[in-house]
């Protein structure tokens, strides 16, 4: 195969941009000055100061909270929808399943927080951003979960029907176990989403409730701390880690986004 | 499915499938399509006395407010929103360009690499990806700072030249250095997908008629790459021309895009219909380029 020097040069200075910038973060996380500027020595204080930042914590529990909830439920509708849309080739539910995952995130927020005020006069709070949140889940969990079935052999469910299996018994013990990795990569997936939204969780949060993401965008408009930086690398790790289960459980999961 | 079987479906079947896409369907129908008709509606809507929307009709003649064309008006009366879009339109296409740039190199490695190492390396571009979106903005506020390394450098060499300091904080180019960073992945994986497809006995080929490198890169493996180009640079102008937290957190007072705009007029402005007519107009913007993307990609594939 046809691999020349620059060709090999100029993909590991991508890979290098990559991941400068993260690596940076990482190391000042540890860096005993309250300036992202030079190395002055190793401490674990950002740590610890972050451990008692109590709006942090707040917010952790939130983000938590809310990307439990809500991928759980894009989960169970993005399932159907994959199901559905491979199955009966439903082009209206198609369009409205993946349009949201196309366009540009403000679009959604803004839409969403118009309709929860003017229409459902609802307080912005944890619920709008549940709601939000399992909205532009829901195209990433059918994708994925489409991707699934279409790899399979649609004679297995013509076979289970031939033997006399119920529609729900199909479903039941050969369907589902069938999509199972994905319909987890899906949940990972709509999980890591949701821990990390911030543009539409921007427009239907309101005042009340904060987030992770929302905590983490003030500190950095106002002051910067290295604190900023231990949160995210512990971030970085928690969704490091999802990422890996995800492609575990569903190795074409990479290949199904692009 | 085909048409028979469709009309094979059982009652039991068609209930199936009315129970398996209902769900999705309603949750959809009241929490996307309603949203984007109530944003439609309320561009023609005049603005209410503390923001949101004026009532349609009151008991009091005096305030009564129709629906109206006057945010539209508005739009085209002041040329600076015709601005903001095109210079959002000019950063996204600069970040596509610069996307594509970066990515091609990577892809093509990827592509002609062993397949074994194949997923790995791809799973290396994606890994960055999968860090939250804002810290990924972050780290570029700390390599651009002044105190960075980058900076320092970059004003040590003007300095010696006698050229005044640049300050790279809160300038256009933070915010296209962090634009292309966080949407690199969306170029690299279209690009990798459609380039593994390639015959490598093309290439022999064409260096059996004399085709010299650069000759082989042009003439083969670009045109029919050309399908993943259009489909990476949809992944990375579409969401470029909509973002605000990136000119919001990097840019300076000047570097407003049309993300920025529409944010202002539903929190700080709220002036809730223009900013539904501007969201509208991004919309037309985004749908006139997806349409165009699937019809390039549609003629160039015929001859991929």
């Amino acid at each position: 195969m046809r691999r020349g020097p620059w060709l090999w040069a100029a993909a590991l200075a991508v890979y290098a941009f990559l991941y400068l910038p993260l690596v940076i973060v990482i190391v000042y996380s540890f860096n005993d000055s309250r300036l992202n500027a030079e190395w002055v020595g190793f401490t674990w204080h950002w740590y610890e100061v972050l451990l008692h930042d109590e709006d942090m914590l707040l917010a952790a529990g939130n983000s938590l909270f809310i990307a439990l909830v809500s991928s759980s439920i894009a989960t169970v509708l993005g399932t159907m929808a994959g199901i559905a849309m491979q199955r009966y080739n439903l082009r209206l539910l198609s369009f409205m399943v993946l349009t949201p995952v196309a366009m540009p995130e403000v679009l959604l927020g803004v839409s969403l927080l118009l309709f929860f005020i003017q229409v459902l006069n609802l307080t912005l709070g944890m619920i709008s951003i549940i709601l939000a949140h399992i909205t532009f889940s829901i195209g990433f969990v059918a994708v994925i979960v489409r991707a699934r079935l279409a790899g399979m052999d649609d004679s297995i469910f013509e076979a289970a029907r031939d033997l006399g299996a119920t529609p729900w018994q199909t479903f039941r013990h050969v369907t589902f176990p069938l999509i199972l990795p994905g319909v987890v990569a899906g949940w990972l997936m709509a999980f890591t989403l949701s821990i990390d939204d911030f543009v539409i969780t921007f427009f239907t949060a309101g005042v009340g409730v904060s987030t992770l993401p929302l905590r983490i965008y003030s500190m950095i408009k106002i002051a910067v701390t290295p604190e900023v930086n231990a949160v995210s690398t512990i971030l970085m790790l928690l969704t490091l880690t999802m990422i890996l289960l995800a492609t575990r459980f569903a190795p074409d999961v990479l290949k199904g986004k692009a | 499915m085909n048409e028979q079987e469709k009309i094979r479906l059982t009652p039991a079947a068609r209930l199936g499938k009315w129970l398996v896409s209902g769900p999705p369907f309603l949750f959809l129908l009241l929490f996307f399509v309603a949203p984007s008709i109530i944003m439609v509606l309320a561009s023609f809507r005049y603005p209410g006395e503390f923001g949101a929307l004026a009532p349609i009709a009151s008991a009091d003649s005096d305030t009564l407010h129709g629906l109206t064309l006057e945010t539209y008006e508005f739009f085209f009366s002041d040329i600076i929103y015709s601005y903001v879009f095109f210079k959002s339109f000019l950063v996204a296409l600069a970040t596509t360009l610069i996307c594509l740039t970066l990515a091609y190199p990577l892809a093509l490695l990827i592509a002609r690499s062993p397949k074994k190492s194949r997923d790995l390396m791809v799973l290396l571009v994606v890994l960055p990806f999968a860090s939250s979106f804002l810290i990924r903005v972050y780290a570029w506020m700390i390599l651009l700072g002044p105190q960075a390394a980058l900076s320092q450098v970059i004003n040590g060499m003007l300095g010696v030249f006698g050229i005044a300091q640049v300050y790279l904080l809160f300038s256009p180019f933070a915010v296209l250095v962090a634009m292309v960073y966080v949407h690199l992945p969306f170029m690299v994986l279209p690009l990798y997908t459609n380039l593994e497809k390639h015959d490598p006995s093309l290439l022999d080929a064409a260096q059996d008629l004399g085709a010299n490198a650069w000759q082989r890169f042009w003439q083969v493996t670009f045109p029919l790459s050309l399908p993943g180009i259009f489909s990476g640079s949809a992944l990375v102008f579409i969401p470029v021309l909509g973002m605000f937290a990136i000119p919001d957190i990097l840019g300076g007072t000047g570097d407003m895009l049309i993300g920025n705009l529409i944010k202002e007029q539903f929190l700080a402005t709220r002036d809730w219909p223009f900013g539904s007519t501007l969201s509208i107009m991004l919309t037309i913007v985004v749908l006139l380029l997806v349409w165009l993307a699937v019809r390039l990609g549609r003629t160039r594939g015929r001859y991929a």
